[in-house]
């Protein structure tokens, strides 16, 4: 057992999981990223470079990626707002990446040092254009290891950008932590063809399109103009039809590998708590609380918070009688909640926007509100 | 300095460019662009580079859809930040040949900042700038290196802003190597990305171009040609320049290598690390 800080805990993750490449730009609450990085990765023989600007730290990444090697960045708010047109280039060209995104206070410089999780829906949709997105929120020290390490094995399997969203209390707090003695690590794969047969965008037969690296005989073009199998520009109706459609249908068929979600006593639970982050761990312990106290009370932790877990919100829809979610932020994830919900049973949302952490007496006190001990309501 | 291969030019063409596939090419006739692809291509040929091992780069405007034409490794990234991209190429694989080609908007105005850090980083890539001293991709909007008082689409009373001088900004900025060429003279840009390709550091490029579409209309130059010509009467030679007056050579643009020096290379001073620390040595 170790003490350990989130960022070193995604530093250790990013590193078993294979990463030799990182470019970024110093931002608090995530710069002990780039730190740790700067130190470790010329000892395993991988790259550190500081450039800058956060728009060319993702470039560099993505760059370094084409050549094959794992590759990553971390930033917060303003830097990952400057990140969106790469990042949307990621998405288009389908290189894989990680980005972490520490979130601290915003609007823009909004507060450095304290926590919200106000960048929820920008990592969903804070680029132009239809796009999919793969969201990872960790809520302890454990997770920043473990769901780093899922979100490379992720963008390296599913051949795209994957955003890992921390928040500040996350990444800064320290707690002792076990980390595994091995970890599954997913490698890209590499064409199967001979280079004169190479669609880098065909995924007729495979789940994913092989990616090759550049140097490696291959010679193909990557555009973030809306593309043909082979990568040049096309503007044909059928082709630019396809290409769009299938950024989408690459994610919805794995839907169910992506994500991920940790329930506790939803069987009998009438009042459940859907949290992410560390407002998850507040909400276990008011769940754990509450049922002490006689309440029947459950708790889904969304380790996943895109793609969004539709199919669970609208069992549990079925059951409870109501869902709480708490998010440092005026309420976006709750937004999918309603949807999924569709008014089948009552969506109650707990914002905290001072740059404070949400307790669990304040859940607590939600759920005595909304469910009388001993059962029926 | 060892010969450039000889080859026979339209052999070479087939053999380098994406003829069956990319072809007819987007470029207006009259353009300064398809000659400088022939020149780099001459260049890469010459220099017997490994195609295989080539990657080219480019940002977004005319100028930077070359690398959709040539078979290399080949990528077209986002406005302004090809350097960007090309920097995380050569520092995660040295052993790749990084060439930059990009227009004067995309590496001076929306890419100038990452210009001037490559410049510093002294990592060693090639950067071809195609100046054509307007936007001509989007229809002629003024540029960071439209003369001052010249038309353009977003400047119709004339451009109130001095041009960036490139080869002074990167100089100062301490590239490795800096030279100018001009299209009119084809086979000095030949012989210039001959010199920048086996310059061990980061080494600039720029090319005066023509775009007789929206910058010749404007202002007022009859044909593509009559651009050319004006190249030929306003660029100097810096060897001819040092036996010339001065004030013949007011206004006029210094072609030839203008800075030529040796600083330590960032991919070589890392993979020195790399093996310090390797050794146990750091
Ligand atoms: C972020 C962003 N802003 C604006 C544009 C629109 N745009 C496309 S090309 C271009 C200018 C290109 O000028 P230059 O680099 O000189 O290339 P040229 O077409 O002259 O060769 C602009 C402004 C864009 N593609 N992306
Ligand atoms: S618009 Fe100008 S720069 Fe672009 S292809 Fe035509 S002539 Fe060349
Ligand atoms: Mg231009």
């Amino acid at each position: 057992m170790v003490l350990m800080q989130g960022n070193e805990a995604i530093t250790r993750g990013a590193l078993d999981a294979g990463v030799r490449f990182f470019a970024g730009y110093p931002i608090t609450p995530s710069t002990e990223i780039a730190e740790i990085m700067s130190v470790e990765l010329p000892k395993v023989g991988g790259k550190f470079l500081q450039m800058e600007d956060e728009i060319g730290s993702l470039a560099a990444v993505i760059g370094a990626s084409l050549t094959g090697l794992k590759a990553m960045t971390a930033t917060s708010g303003p830097g990952f707002s400057l990140m969106q047109e790469n990042l949307g280039y990621a998405y288009m060209t389908e290189v894989p990446c990680l980005v972490v995104n520490v979130m601290r206070g915003g609007p823009s410089t909004g507060l450095p040092t304290h926590p919200s999780q106000g960048d929820v829906m920008q990592a969903r949709w804070g680029t132009h254009g239809d796009h999919p997105a793969i969201v990872l929120a960790p809520s302890s020290v454990l997770d920043c290891y473990v769901l780093t390490v899922r979100a490379i094995n992720l963008a390296e399997r599913f051949r795209t950008p994957v955003i890992l969203l921390p928040d500040e209390v996350v990444a800064h707090m320290r707690e002792d932590v076990t980390l595994p003695e091995k970890v599954d690590v997913v490698d890209r794969e590499a064409p199967h063809v001979p280079p004169e047969w190479y669609y880098p965008y065909d995924d007729s037969t495979t789940d994913v399109a092989p990616l090759a690296p550049f140097g490696t005989g291959f010679r193909f073009h990557v555009t973030g103009l809306t593309h043909d199998r082979a990568g040049f520009a096309t503007t044909v109706p059928a082709e630019v039809d396809r290409a769009v459609r299938n950024l989408k249908r690459k994610m919805d068929r794995f839907r169910l590998e992506i994500i991920q979600v940790e329930r506790v006593h939803l069987a009998d639970a009438e009042v459940v708590v859907a949290a992410y982050g560390i407002c998850a761990r507040s909400a276990e312990a008011a769940v754990m609380q509450a049922r002490a106290q006689g309440y029947r009370a459950g708790f889904v932790n969304m380790k996943t918070i895109w793609p969004f877990c539709f199919k669970l919100v609208e069992r549990v829809a079925e059951s409870a009688k109501a869902i709480i979610v708490p998010e440092m932020n005026l309420g976006q994830l709750v937004r999918e909640f309603d949807r999924a919900v569709c008014g089948r049973t009552q969506v109650v949302p707990i914002s905290r926007v001072d740059g404070e952490a949400i307790t669990p007496r304040q859940i607590l006190d939600v759920i005595a509100e909304l469910a009388r001990p001993g059962g029926t309501a | 300095m060892e010969k450039p291969r000889e080859f026979n030019p339209s052999e070479l063409m087939h053999e380098y460019l994406r003829q069956k596939k990319k072809f007819p090419h987007i470029w207006c006739s009259g353009c300064g662009i398809g000659t400088t692809m022939g020149a780099v291509i001459r260049a890469i040929a010459g220099c017997e580079l490994d195609r295989d091992r080539v990657v080219m780069v480019s940002g977004i405007g005319c100028s930077s859809r070359m690398p959709t034409y040539v078979d290399f490794n080949t990528l077209h990234t986002t406005h302004g930040r090809p350097i960007a991209f090309a920097t995380g190429i050569k520092l995660a694989r040295p052993e790749l040949e990084v060439i930059v080609v990009t227009g004067d908007g995309d590496v001076a105005a929306i890419g100038g900042n990452h210009l001037i850090h490559a410049c510093r980083r002294n990592i060693n890539l090639t950067v071809v700038c195609i100046n054509n001293s307007i936007y001509g991709m989007t229809g002629g909007q003024a540029s960071p290196t439209t003369p001052q008082g010249k038309i353009a689409s977003t400047a119709r009373y004339g451009d109130f802003e001095r041009a960036f001088d490139l080869c002074d900004l990167t100089a100062g900025a301490g590239a490795a190597f800096v030279a100018r060429g001009a299209v009119y003279y084809a086979r000095q840009i030949e012989k210039l990305v001959v010199q920048a390709l086996r310059k061990k550091g980061f080494a600039f490029v720029e090319v005066v171009s023509q775009c007789p579409t929206y910058y010749g209309r404007f202002n007022k130059f009859k044909s593509p040609v009559e651009m050319l010509y004006w190249q030929r009467d306003n660029t100097v030679n810096v060897k001819a320049a040092a036996k010339t007056k001065p004030e013949e050579l007011e206004g006029k643009l210094l072609t030839g290598v203008l800075a030529d020096r040796d600083y330590p290379e960032f991919t070589e001073l890392y993979d020195k690390l790399i093996a310090d620390l390797a050794a146990g040595e750091k």
